[in-house]
């Protein structure tokens, strides 16, 4: 079986910088982690390669730094580690990044599965999975939270609806982005490390990866940031003396689930 | 069929929930219709599903029903509103950023070659552009985006952000039938063969009323007082990770960075300091906090804070609706 991992660099903490032009992220020069979802999506992929065999291989568009990031997992297991790098994809936003990681899919030949992680903690739009999957022409399943089995070209899994849990069937090659419950990551071994640290990354670049119909980076994007800024959580706090007058506001604010209210009037 | 000039302006796909139009649609149809108003654009209530509930608060609803709709599943629901989308050429599309809006959406913003910005927690209309503000970072940032060539503009918008309008004076739409969009090969690989519910996690990211409890709650008693007040109130029990960790509340029940968000209209905080990592949880819109400590970071996120003992304030507030319910009150403003 071969499967792909989608990966994505997110900086160590939520501190933030933002090119006053574009308003968009700075990434350079943050200290960068695997977004910690993502790990989830590799550590699936390596335990479906134990049982069914196959091959792995982490996918990533990113900065150029981005490189030791895939290092990092091909000392996991993984057995190759694909890096999109190109200032063409700057700025992209989720359907341009989509775009991008589906082009390097197709430039490699279609896999039995892609796994992403459920969200990425950064962007936090959890959009990329359902947008990839898009672009490749398969199915998708979000929010899965086990994959019970894979036999005869399907696959059966369990995801996580809004009132509980769907059992699906899907057939492959299908997509799909997992949930912290589906497993847990591994630690690299020394071996795996010192495999990692010798790996040989690809890297390619928007010439790599032919015709990119709809467009890439900025210029393929069709969402803009306005304008960024700073919430401010404070709110105007007035001071209350007890039970009582907080009721009384409560009903004045209309805070008070109305049907409690009105079964006495 | 021609095309109607009332199609064009804004949709929002509505979920249906026994057998009802679910509550975040209405939230989005009364946002939509104040969106409207700014540019003048009409609004349209979409509905797919074998069984179609009663439908108000837009100009028209465009209706799918049709068999092979008894169950959501995104990529059917796809397949249907792409070829709705393509025909009518709507301004903007909203959606409910609850998990099967959150699938759906990019799906079909993909399939249209269309912007999409997820979980909304404001949105505005400014010289015929959707304005959509987004939390980032964890709330550390929030971003305001355009989608300014592409149509429809797509959003996805959080349940509760904005207030349902009274669902009984909603106006009436005028109903528009289309037919199903016809066979649809992608949708065929994907089958849903079963459903386990899980009543419990649901609860606090539902309710409009959490009675949230922390390290200072004092004693097990007074946690149980806490959830009898979230029961009189018609909410639910939250709790900050120590209790949760120390055992004494479920996990369900955890709001944070590790836990829930949640977004209910009131968060009353006993006992709570109001540690980033919990606040990272807290979305409601109006926050009581309850603490002995007028320094406690809770204090300044806080509506209306009340100093003093949460374990006496829980009883007084159990006392006050067992005794006299909240209608009854004496009015102090009447007098
Ligand atoms: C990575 C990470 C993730 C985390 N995730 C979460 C998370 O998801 N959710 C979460 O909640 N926390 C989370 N935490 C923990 C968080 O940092 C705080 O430690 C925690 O929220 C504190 O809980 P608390 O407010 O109940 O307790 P405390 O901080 O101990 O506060 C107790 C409060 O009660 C007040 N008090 C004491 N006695 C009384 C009384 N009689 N009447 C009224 N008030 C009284 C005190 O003044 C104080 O303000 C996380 C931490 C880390 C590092």
């Amino acid at each position: 079986m071969r499967i792909y991992a989608c990966v994505k660099q997110v900086p160590a903490n939520n501190e933030t910088r933002l090119d006053p032009v574009t308003g968009t992220l700075i990434r350079e020069g943050s200290p960068g982690v695997l977004n910690p979802l993502d790990a989830y999506a590799v550590e699936q992929a390596l335990r479906l390669k134990e049982q069914y065999g196959g091959e792995v291989s982490a996918l990533s568009m990113g900065v150029p730094g981005v490189r030791d990031m895939l290092r990092r997992v091909v000392a996991l297991g993984v057995d190759r580690g694909i890096l999109l790098t190109d200032r063409a994809f700057a700025g992209s936003d989720t359907l341009a990044t989509a775009r991008v990681l589906a082009a390097a899919v197709n430039k490699c030949g279609m896999p039995d599965l892609v796994l992403c992680g459920r969200v990425a903690s950064d962007g936090d739009t959890a959009q990329v999975g359902p947008m990839l999957a898009e672009c490749l022409g398969i199915p998708h399943v979000s929010d899965v939270a086990c994959i019970e089995e894979i036999a005869r070209g399907e696959a059966r899994v369990r995801r996580l609806g809004d009132r509980g849990y769907h059992s699906l069937r899907v057939r492959l090659p299908a997509l799909f982005t997992v949930l912290k419950e589906i497993c847990v990551p591994r630690l690299p071994s020394i071996t795996g490390v010192l495999r990692g640290e010798k790996a040989a990354i690809a890297v390619w670049g928007r010439a790599d990866l032919g015709s990119l119909e709809g467009g890439v980076g900025l210029k393929g994007s069709n969402t803009r940031v306005l304008r960024s800024h700073r919430p401010d959580l404070r709110v105007k706090t007035r001071a209350v003396a007890g039970a009582r007058d907080l009721m009384d506001i409560l009903r004045e604010e209309n805070l008070i689930a109305e049907d409690r209210v009105r079964g006495d009037i | 069929m021609g095309t109607y000039e009332g199609l064009q302006g804004i949709w929002v796909l509505c979920g249906v929930r026994d057998g009802q139009i679910d509550r975040v649609s209405r939230e989005l149809l009364g946002e939509a219709e104040r969106l409207g108003a700014v540019e003048g654009m009409k609004t349209t209530a979409v509905v797919l599903g074998r069984e179609i509930p009663q439908i108000r608060g837009a100009d028209h609803a465009l209706v799918v029903q049709d068999d092979s709709l008894s169950v959501p599943e995104e990529l059917r629901w796809t397949h249907e509103l792409y070829h709705l989308v393509r025909r009518y050429r709507p301004q903007v599309l909203l959606l409910g950023a609850n998990g099967f809006g959150r699938s759906l959406a990019p799906r079909l913003a993909a399939r249209l070659g269309t912007g999409l910005t997820a979980d909304c927690t404001a949105l505005d209309m400014r010289d015929g552009l959707l304005v959509q503000t987004r939390p980032a970072f964890g709330g550390n940032l929030m971003a305001d985006i355009l989608c300014p060539d592409a149509r429809p503009q797509m959003a996805t918008v959080r349940p509760r952000v904005f207030r349902a309008p009274d669902w009984e004076a909603a106006r009436p739409c005028e109903i528009l039938r289309e037919p199903p969009a016809g066979p649809d090969t992608l949708s065929r690989l994907v089958e849903i063969t079963g459903f386990t519910p899980s009543g419990q996690d649901a609860a606090i990211g539902e309710a409009d009323i959490l009675v949230a409890v922390g390290q200072g709650i004092g004693s097990k008693e007074n946690i149980a007082m806490a959830e009898k007040l979230a029961e009189l109130m018609g909410g639910a029990l939250a709790a900050s990770r120590p209790l949760v960790d120390g055992g004494l509340v479920p996990y369900a029940h955890q709001v944070g960075q590790t836990g829930r968000t949640v977004a209910p209209r009131l968060y009353i905080a006993c006992g709570i300091s109001g540690a980033i990592q919990h606040l990272a949880g807290v979305a409601a819109e109006k926050v009581v906090a309850v603490n002995i400590d007028p320094d406690a970071p809770i204090m300044e996120r806080a509506n209306w804070a009340i100093l003093g003992d949460c374990g006496a304030f829980l009883r007084e507030m159990v006392d006050l609706y067992t005794t006299s319910p909240p209608s009854v009150l004496p009015d102090r403003h009447s007098k």
